[in-house]
């Protein structure tokens, strides 16, 4: 019902289907690629850092867990909101919009802890290759989230300021699939780069 | 025109809360097994298994890739299968090189 309110709010296409979401889901597979590349480039560097820090001397194993575990639930948060969403149930909208970006905050949060953390122990970008690859593949992630927490909290107040309705649920549907993909890309980088050192 | 019909209801919440507990303990087992040393021989094999059980559930679930039309589907597992071509190749041109 709700899904078919939001597609009455979209453009007919050619396919059917709603095109923002077509859309998105190419850029999603732009950022598969991406993301790839950076994970591939951490992968072939991996043990070849001479001097400097090396992954296993460094990497806070029980910090990241907490905050893996803490991306994860906003992930669950956020289907939450979108189901809200589509049901207009206001307060729940209205929670789990607000719930979603300050999880992936305090994700960042500890993302921040943990560069200032190892910047104080001696890794940089330049200091060796395990540094270059790890700062640019985990800060990349990190700018996502960043800007997936921006995005979350504009609908947070159109929520708090009773613009969202069933109408508008994919608008928060695409919302949700940029923050479940931030999500995923975490999921490879904490199994790739931190348990398997 | 696209078949309209392909497209199946999401997932209930309750069904959204069963996800998230179960990938809850997948994680919490992924960390188990990286701290218990008996489990150092198969530690990669089985992180990899956990990772892409825990990438698998949030892509079908909560992406509702499991339930929306097949075309989306494929504009992510196309390039999705790229990247991990990618990251083979590279590693093993580095690996053997």
């Amino acid at each position: 019902m709700a899904e078919g309110l939001a597609t009455a709010h979209a453009e007919p296409t050619s396919t059917g289907l709603d095109h923002r979401k077509m859309g998105f889901w190419a850029f999603l597979g732009s950022e598969c690629m991406f993301f790839g590349s950076l994970i591939a480039t951490y992968m072939a560097f991996k043990g070849r850092s001479a001097s400097g820090p090396q992954p296993h001397e460094i990497l806070n194993i029980p910090l990241t867990s907490i905050s893996t575990f803490v991306l994860l639930m906003s992930s669950l948060l956020m289907v939450l909101a979108l189901a809200a969403v589509q049901r207009g149930d206001r307060l729940g909208m209205k929670l789990w919009l607000f719930g979603t970006p300050f999880f992936g905050a305090i994700f960042l949060g500890f993302q921040v802890y943990e560069f200032v953390t190892f910047v104080e122990e001696g890794l940089t970008l330049q200091v060796n290759l395990f540094g270059g690859s790890f700062f640019v593949l985990t800060g990349f992630h990190g700018a996502h989230v960043s800007v997936g927490v921006i995005w979350l909290l504009t609908l947070w107040v159109m929520a708090l300021r009773n613009r969202l309705t069933p109408r508008d649920a994919t608008l928060v549907e695409i919302a949700g699939l940029y923050w479940h993909f931030v999500d995923i890309v975490w999921i490879v980088i904490f199994t790739f780069v931190y348990l398997l050192q | 025109m696209i078949e309209p019909t392909a497209e199946r209801p999401h997932p209930s919440i309750r069904t959204y809360l069963m996800v998230g507990a179960v990938l809850a303990v997948i994680t919490a087992v992924e960390i188990a097994v990286f701290y218990i040393t008996a489990f150092a021989r198969f530690l990669a094999p089985t992180l990899i298994v956990l990772s892409i059980a825990k990438f698998s559930l949030v892509v079908m679930f909560f992406m509702h890739l499991r339930f929306d039309h097949r075309i989306f589907r494929w504009l992510f597992v196309g390039p999705l299968a790229i990247a991990v071509g990618v990251v083979l190749a590279l590693v093993a041109l580095f690996v053997t090189g």
